[in-house]
């Protein structure tokens, strides 16, 4: 079939028309939506969507926000599990898992980044070993958001110790409720505990859950990765409740609540730069001349990072090849959220030794200042973030490596 | 740019008195039209925006192109577009537009400072003409102008106003300055009953405001393209240098100090190129986005030129070395038309 954006248009108009009605449950509807396609539609036609062009999804949003209706669920690392299962799992794995995530009926995990192994991902240690017709998981997970509620995980484990690190590892999923995973949370330095700890002792894999070959594990992962990244690009927005009242807005705004938990002081880690005016100006300190330059220099700051963020976008808008603008985001919000911190502490001055209610804007000073030092870590440290600029945009020499061409077995690890 | 403006070039220019090659200008003038570009039409210009005139003073930067450039079409020019009667634009603007003609603006005096209550040059009307008196400092390139634009009181007034005199009119002395950046020659003029006509009829203020802050927003996107090219260059011998059997660019210390100095020269053109596009489309605060843009530049360019110095080692402190000549011209330019301090504090007042 091919589509025009008018009659997108026109059959998202009508299959609303038809088919939409806030009374219904959420799931009575995201089935409705899951089976008519346009819950997923740039998904191919035999797996829940239509084949339509990237390009005109954005129509079909907007129609859907004509009608205020509700989308597939949206939950994290359910959308990645289920982008990298259509992507590498076979059809029985497509079969099981796809439309429960659409629906939101199921959670998922991700059980990649381990205590050995942070930036280092490829040398994760989790073993898998096969025996009869299951898998044997034993080892640890760490920063695995959701985990505590979570139905499957998408797990990367060792399967041969003999062979260098990235061709060792496999790709399986799991089903998280059973005894051999015992789940914990961590605890940050803020007091969140945010993600989860994850424990394998004997836990079980059905043999045939092992996602695309064995060995394949690092591919799988990386694909999975740029999908994170690019859904952290796209979907970034926050999804926010809508304020309506009818049954299936209240279901889909406790959804959001739930999985947006884990995320609740995110903003306090990119360093509120947002608040320093109204913070100084409310303490009297806006006349002082030091916190003046100090502000300045952080709100340009925070400035130039949005404009040159803009301009990589509308780079990549006219089809150019993308200049070092584009690399530049992540690395750029550390410097922002630590500066922040920093004029943040000089506003606050001896307040900034309180927390709780009766501390600075009822704790929300406090969090940024316990909070920022995640940024500069969280979804690869700024060392690998200068190194993957260096060597990828400059040009410069990559890093020696002594773990790549040897059995995993021989290297050096935690 | 860079056929007329080789580093060799530079350094010839440098030590010649002139400071440019009459030759590079015509052709800069007449072939490129560099000189007409935010000039309007009907006064001889090509009727582009601040964007055009920005990305031309970016690559002048880039270059290190020794020509009065800044000084006639960046000052002068703007300020009679923004100050001048329609006769004044007339009568001058198609000489500027066309190079044939250079002007300046001698705004700041001997105490150094930019705002406008630093400016003590005196205006009197005497029969029926203003002539100045007062002593005008960090005046670029007014050795080579025709005109020159001066900022001065009206006696008994307190706005600032512009007037324009010639360059051989009588009362007039040009003296070079001796400057750490020889690039951009700065000379000081001492005024006494000079003969000079005010530009426009009506308070002056709002076009004096807006002719700094496109000053400053031009001084930024030149400051950018030296930083820039002081980044690349430095990326180069970093690439090429051998030091213990490896290229020193394999050095993680010198991998992330490149990546951070790509994060500053990156953020602050976004400044820049912000500033300029905020004039083209009238934004309310383009006066204050042009002192976040100069302050901006300010800081990264002298902390990128402090950062090649050290990526080039022991020659990178030799005269021989290209690295100073956009080390001086980052420090000289992080001061001229105020420096990070004075427009950071200009805008938190626009923000507050």
């Amino acid at each position: 079939m091919a589509f025009t954006e008018q009659s997108v248009r026109e059959q998202v108009r009508a299959f609303l028309e038809d088919t939409w009605d806030p009374n219904l449950s959420l799931m009575e509807w995201r089935n409705i939506l899951v089976d008519s396609g346009w819950g997923v539609p740039s998904w191919p036609e035999a797996w829940y969507g239509l084949d339509l062009s990237l390009s005109l999804v954005p129509t079909v949003n907007e129609v859907f926000a004509e009608f205020e209706a509700i989308h597939v669920a949206r939950k994290g690392a359910g959308q990645l599990a289920a982008a990298t299962i259509l992507t590498h799992g076979t059809d029985a794995h497509r079969q099981k898992y796809l439309k429960p995530i659409l629906t939101g009926e199921t959670t998922w995990c991700q059980l990649f980044s381990e205590p050995g192994s942070g930036s280092d991902l490829a040398g994760a240690t989790t073993r898998a070993v096969l025996e009869g017709d299951s898998w044997i998981v034993n080892g640890q997970k760490v920063w695995t958001t959701s985990a505590h509620h979570a139905d499957y995980g998408f797990l990367l484990a060792r399967t041969n110790l003999d062979v260098p690190k990235h061709q060792g590892l496999s790709m399986f999923l799991i089903d998280m409720r059973q005894t051999g995973i015992e789940v914990k949370p961590l605890r940050q330095m803020n007091g969140h505990a945010s993600f989860n700890e994850v424990f394998f002792t004997d836990a079980v894999i059905p043999r045939d859950q092992l996602l695309g070959a064995e060995g394949d594990g690092w591919q799988i992962a990386t694909t999975t990765l740029m999908h994170e990244r690019r859904f952290a690009d796209s979907a970034g927005r926050k999804i926010e409740p809508s304020i309506r009242t009818e049954r299936i807005y209240q279901e889909e705004a406790e959804e959001i609540r739930v999985s947006n938990e884990p995320y609740k002081w995110y903003p306090q880690r990119a360093g509120r730069p947002d608040l320093v005016l109204e913070r100084a100006q409310s303490t009297g300190c806006i006349e002082d001349p030091v916190i003046r330059q100090e502000i300045a220099k952080l709100l340009s700051l925070n400035l130039c990072v949005g404009w040159t963020a803009a301009r990589a976008k509308a780079a990549q808008a006219q089809g150019k090849t993308p200049g070092p603008e584009g690399s530049l985001s992540k690395l750029a919000s550390s410097v922002v959220a630590r500066e922040a911190n920093r004029v943040h502490t000089l506003i606050s001055g001896s307040d900034a030794m309180l927390t709780g209610p009766e501390s600075p804007m009822e704790g929300v000073i406090a969090e940024v200042l316990v909070s920022t030092p995640a940024i500069s870590i969280a979804g690869g440290t700024d060392e690998i973030q200068k190194n993957i600029i260096s060597e990828r945009v400059l040009g410069m020499p990559k890093e020696p490596r002594t773990d790549v061409d040897v059995p995993f077995l021989e290297v050096r690890r935690n | 740019m860079s056929d007329h403006s080789s580093t060799a070039e530079v350094r010839r220019l440098m030590e010649d008195p002139l400071g440019h090659d009459p030759e590079v200008w015509r052709t800069l003038s007449t072939e490129v039209g560099a000189t007409a570009l935010h000039i309007p039409e009907v006064y001889g210009g090509a009727g582009f925006g601040i964007t055009e005139l920005a990305v031309a003073c970016e690559e002048m930067g880039y270059a290190l192109l020794c020509a009065p450039y800044f000084a006639s079409v960046v000052l002068a020019a703007t300020a009679i577009l923004n100050a001048g009667t329609e006769q004044q634009k007339q009568n001058y603007l198609p000489g500027l537009a066309a190079g044939t003609q250079k002007g300046t603006l001698a705004y700041a005096e001997r105490n150094g400072r930019w705002s406008a209550n630093a400016i003590e040059t005196q205006a009197t009307k005497r029969r029926g003409h203003y002539v100045l008196g007062g002593i005008k400092s960090f005046v670029p390139d007014a050795h080579v102008a025709d005109h020159v634009i001066v900022a001065a009181r009206i006696e008994g007034e307190s706005n600032l106003e512009l007037f324009l005199t010639e360059s051989d009119a009588p009362g007039m002395v040009i003296q070079p300055l001796s400057v750490m950046d020889e690039t951009r020659k700065l000379s000081v003029i001492e005024l006494t009953d000079v003969p000079a006509e005010r530009l426009g009829e009506t308070d002056k203020t709002m076009a004096i405001r807006e002719t700094l802050a496109i000053a400053a927003v031009c001084l930024a996107n030149e400051m950018v393209g030296g930083a820039e090219r002081l980044r690349t260059d430095a990326l180069a011998y970093a690439q090429m240098r051998v030091q213990f059997g490896r290229p020193i660019a394999s050095f993680q210390s010198l991998k992330h100090k490149a990546a951070d100095m790509l994060m500053d020269v990156e953020l602050a053109k976004s400044g820049a190129y912000h500033a300029a596009a905020a004039f083209d489309t009238g934004a309310d605060d383009a006066e204050a986005m042009a002192s976040l843009a100069k302050a901006q530049a300010s800081d990264a360019y002298m902390q990128t030129a402090v950062h090649a110095v050290q990526i080039n080692g022991g020659i990178g402190f030799t005269w021989e070395n290209d690295t100073h000549l956009w080390f001086k011209r980052a420090k000289s330019s992080s001061v001229f038309f105020g420096d990070a301090n004075y427009h950071r504090e200009l805008l938190i007042q626009a923000w507050t």
